[in-house]
C-alpha cells in the first residue's frame, strides 16, 4: 500500500511523508522527548520516595523553586554553583563522545586547583593580565595532561579508562593532601591546612554586577565552543565516527590517536579550569575544599545530557539548583542533607534506563508510519 | 595504655595488624565483585551497597543488640541493590558500567539519608578471637585480635575457588562470562544467571560494609568507606578474577595502606599521603603492565566490558 502511495506521489506531498516537516520534527523529538520523560520520571520516582516517607513532594519541588530559581538572589545562588559542575561535566562528555568512559574528573579539579594554588606564590610579583592568565593556562594544562595520559594509556596499552581514570583521580588527591599538608603548606594555616593564600590582585573576581566570579562565563563558553567543535567542525565530525565504530575510524584513515588524545585533555582542561576558579575565586588557596565532590556530579549532568555540549547548561543549571535549595529543603521540611544524592541517584538510574527506549516508539520513527501496526 | 617499647619493630607487627583488620572489607568486596564480573558484568556500585551496607548493619544491629543480625540485614540489602543492577543491566543496551555509577551515588545517597539518626548511638560490636594470648605486649595481642568475618572470608575465599573450578553452578557462572553466544546455545539465559551472580555479588559487599561499622573502626559515620568499594573492582583485576588470589591482594592492600599509620605512629614523618596512595598506584601499575591493546587480559572473563 505504502509502495503505490509513494509512487503515485501523494505520499510526498503530504506532511505525513518521511520527507516532510512533521517527519523531521518526529526524528528531533526523539532525542529531546525521552531524556525529558526520563528526568520526569525519576523525579516523580522520588516524589514516592518522599511521600513514602511522610513528605509532601508538592512543598520539596516548591522549596526548590523557591530557594534555587524564584529571584535574583536565589538565581545567583545557583548560578554560582553552576561554574565548576559545567566544566565538570565538559570533562566527561568530550571523551563520550569518542565512547570513552572517563570518570576521574575530581582528579583533575584537584590538580587544576593545585597548580594555581602552588604557582601562585612565584607569580605575585607579575601584574594581574600576566599572572591570572598564566596561572589559568598552568592549571588546565596540568588537568589536561593527567586526563589525555588515560587516554593515551587506553589508546597505547588498551588499559581500561573507567578504572584508569578512577585510580588517577584518588592518586591526585592523595598528591593534593601530601603537597598541601607537606611541603606546599602555608604554615599560618592552622586548621585547615592549605597553600599560601593568593595575592589580592590575582584574585579572579565576580561578574560586574553579579554576585557570581567569572568561572560562569567561561563555564558557558566552553560548553558553546565545545559544541560547536563537535558538531560543526572536521575534528568533531571526526570524533563522532570515532565513537560510532573506532574500527572503521581507522580503516577510513582517521587519526585515531589524535582525536582520542585530543578531546580527552581538552576534557580534562576544562575540569583544570573549574579547579583554578575553585581557588583564584572561591577559596582563595588549594586545599581539601577542592574535592568537593563537583567531578562525581559531572559525570550525572553529562549522561543525562546526554554528552551533548549544549544540553549540559541547562541540566547544569537544574542540578545546580537542587543543589542551591539543600539548605532550605534541610531547615523547612526537617530532611538531611543527602537528600539532594538521593534526588541525584534517582534521575540518574532513570536516564540510563532510558537508553532502552530509542527506536521503541512508532510516532518518533516517520519510517513506520505507513507499515500496518 | 601501657606499651612496651619495641621500637621499630611497631613498624612490621602494625602492617600484620593492618593487613588483617583492613583487608577484611577488601576481601568480601572483592570476592563479591568476582562473582559478578566472573559471570560477564561488572558492577561499579559495589562503593554505594557498601556504604549502604555498613548503615544498615549498623542501624539493624542497635536496633536489635545482635551485631549478627545486622551483619545479615546488610546482606539482604546489599543483594537487593545487586539484583536492581543485575534487572536493570538485563534491559537492552543498558551500560552495566553507567549503571554502577549511578548506583554508588544512590547507595551512598542513601545511606546518608536514612544514617542520619545512627551516628550518634552505639551499637555492639562483632566478637573478635584473641590469637595474641601468649604475648605480654599489648601491641602483640592488639594485633593479633581477629575478627570472626575475616576467618569467614578466608573460607568464602576457597568456597568459591572450588565453586568456580568443581561445581555446576560455578560452570554455568563461567560459561555465562565468557561467551553469551555459547551459553545460550546451550539452552542458558544469561541475563538471567548474571542478574543472581550480581546479587549475590551485592550481599557480599554489604557484609564488607557491615564490618566497617561493626568492627573496624566500628562506628557508622558519612566518610566510613575510603572506597574500598571502588578500589575493589581494580583488587579483582590484580587478582586475575581468581578468588584466592582476591585473598592475597586484600592482604597486600590492608597491609599498604596501614603502612602509613604505622610509619606515623613509629615517629617517622612524612608521606602518609602518599603511603594512602600507594594501593592506587599499583594496582595502575599492574594494570600498565598486563593490558594489551590487541587481547584481553589474561584470565579475564570473555564477555567484560572493561577488558574487551
Amino acid at each position: 500500500m505504502a509502495a503505490t502511495d509513494r509512487a503515485t506521489g501523494w505520499w510526498k506531498e503530504s506532511r505525513f511523508s518521511p520527507d516532510g516537516w512533521l517527519a523531521a520534527l518526529a526524528r528531533r523529538s526523539e532525542a529531546i522527548a525521552i531524556p525529558v520523560g526520563a528526568l520526569l520520571a525519576g523525579l516523580a520516582a522520588f516524589s514516592l520516595f518522599l511521600f513514602a516517607l511522610g513528605k509532601a513532594p508538592a512543598e520539596f519541588y516548591a522549596l526548590v523553586y523557591k530557594a534555587a530559581f524564584g529571584t535574583w538572589f536565589s538565581w545567583q545562588n545557583t548560578l554560582s554553583r553552576t561554574a565548576p559542575l559545567l566544566l565538570a561535566a565538559l570533562c566527561v562528555a568530550l571523551p563520550a563522545r569518542l565512547g570513552l568512559v572517563v570518570i576521574g574528573g575530581e582528579g583533575a579539579i584537584v590538580l587544576g586547583g593545585l597548580t594555581c594554588g602552588a604557582l601562585a606564590g612565584g607569580l605575585s610579583g607579575f601584574h594581574s593580565t600576566v599572572a591570572i592568565p598564566v596561572l589559568t593556562v598552568a592549571g588546565a594544562a596540568a588537568a589536561g595532561i593527567w586526563v589525555g595520559a588515560v587516554a593515551a594509556l587506553r589508546h597505547y596499552r588498551g588499559v581500561n579508562e573507567t578504572i584508569a581514570s578512577l585510580l588517577t583521580a584518588y592518586i591526585a588527591i592523595a598528591l593534593m593532601n601530601h603537597l598541601v599538608e607537606g611541603p606546599l603548606r602555608d604554615p599560618a594555616s592552622l586548621n585547615k591546612p592549605s597553600t599560601a593564600p593568593l595575592a589580592a590582585h590575582l584574585r579572579i573576581g565576580d561578574i560586574p554586577g553579579w554576585d557570581v566570579h567569572w568561572g560562569l562565563i567561561v563555564g558557558v563558553l566552553g560548553c558553546l565552543l565545545s559544541w560547536v567543535l563537535i558538531e560543526r567542525t572536521t575534528w568533531g565530525f571526526a570524533a563522532r565516527i570515532v565513537g560510532g565504530n573506532p574500527r572503521a575510524a581507522q580503516i577510513q584513515g582517521l587519526p585515531l590517536a589524535r582525536l582520542i588524545l585530543g578531546f580527552t585533555a581538552l576534557g580534562g582542561a576544562f575540569a583544570g579550569l573549574a579547579g583554578v576558579f575553585e581557588v583564584a575565586a572561591v577559596h582563595g588557596s588549594a586545599n581539601a575544599s577542592l574535592a568537593a565532590g563537583y567531578g562525581y556530579t559531572g559525570i550525572l549532568i553529562a549522561f543525562l545530557a546526554r554528552h551533548n555540549p549544549l544540553a549540559i547548561i541547562p541540566v547544569t543549571i537544574l542540578l545546580a539548583g537542587f543543589e542551591a535549595s539543600s539548605g532550605l529543603v534541610q531547615r523547612r521540611m526537617d530532611l538531611p542533607d543527602a537528600t539532594v544524592l538521593v534526588l541525584q541517584g534517582f534521575t540518574f538510574v532513570a536516564i540510563l534506563v532510558s537508553e532502552s527506549l530509542y527506536g521503541r516508539f512508532r510516532m518518533f520513527a516517520p519510517e513506520r508510519w505507513s507499515l500496518p501496526r | 595504655m601501657n606499651e612496651a617499647d619495641i621500637g621499630l619493630w611497631a613498624v612490621p607487627l602494625a602492617i600484620l595488624a593492618g593487613a588483617i583488620r583492613v583487608s577484611t572489607p577488601f576481601l568480601f568486596v572483592s570476592l563479591g565483585e568476582v562473582l559478578t564480573e566472573r559471570s560477564g558484568r561488572i558492577n561499579l556500585g559495589l562503593e554505594g551497597t557498601l556504604v549502604f551496607g555498613a548503615m544498615s548493619g549498623y542501624a539493624v544491629a542497635y536496633l536489635t543488640a545482635l551485631p549478627w543480625i545486622g551483619v545479615l540485614a546488610a546482606a539482604l540489602a546489599g543483594s537487593l541493590f545487586g539484583l536492581f543492577h543485575g534487572l536493570v543491566c538485563s534491559l537492552p543496551r543498558v551500560n552495566d558500567i553507567a549503571i554502577g555509577i549511578a548506583l554508588m551515588l544512590l547507595g551512598t545517597g542513601l545511606a546518608y539519608f536514612f544514617g542520619k539518626p545512627y551516628i550518634q548511638p552505639v551499637a555492639p560490636d562483632l566478637p573478635a578471637i584473641n590469637f595474641g594470648w601468649w604475648s605480654d605486649l599489648p601491641q602483640v595481642q592488639v594485633a593479633l585480635r581477629v575478627n570472626v568475618l575475616f576467618l569467614i572470608g578466608i573460607l568464602l575465599a576457597g568456597l568459591l575457588w572450588w565453586m568456580f573450578r568443581a561445581t555446576r553452578i560455578g560452570l554455568l557462572i563461567r560459561v555465562v562470562g565468557d561467551s553469551t553466544d555459547a551459553a545460550r546455545a546451550m539452552g542458558l539465559k544469561p541475563a538471567f544467571i548474571r542478574t543472581l551472580a550480581t546479587a549475590a555479588g551485592g550481599a557480599f559487599a554489604g557484609v564488607a560494609g557491615a564490618y566497617l561499622s561493626l568492627f573496624y573502626p566500628g562506628s557508622w559515620s558519612e566518610g566510613i568507606s575510603s572506597g574500598q568499594g571502588l578500589m575493589a573492582v581494580a583488587l579483582v583485576i590484580f587478582a586475575r578474577w581468581n578468588p584466592i588470589a582476591c585473598f592475597w591482594v586484600a592482604i597486600l592492600f590492608g597491609g599498604t595502606g596501614a603502612l602509613g599509620p604505622a610509619l606515623q605512629s613509629a615517629g617517622i614523618p612524612g608521606g602518609y599521603y602518599l603511603f594512602y596512595a600507594a594501593p592506587y598506584v599499583l594496582t595502575l601499575g599492574l594494570l600498565i603492565a598486563t593490558s594489551s591493546p590487541t587481547r584481553a587480559m589474561a584470565g579475564a572473563p570473555g564477555e567484560l566490558s572493561i577488558s574487551k
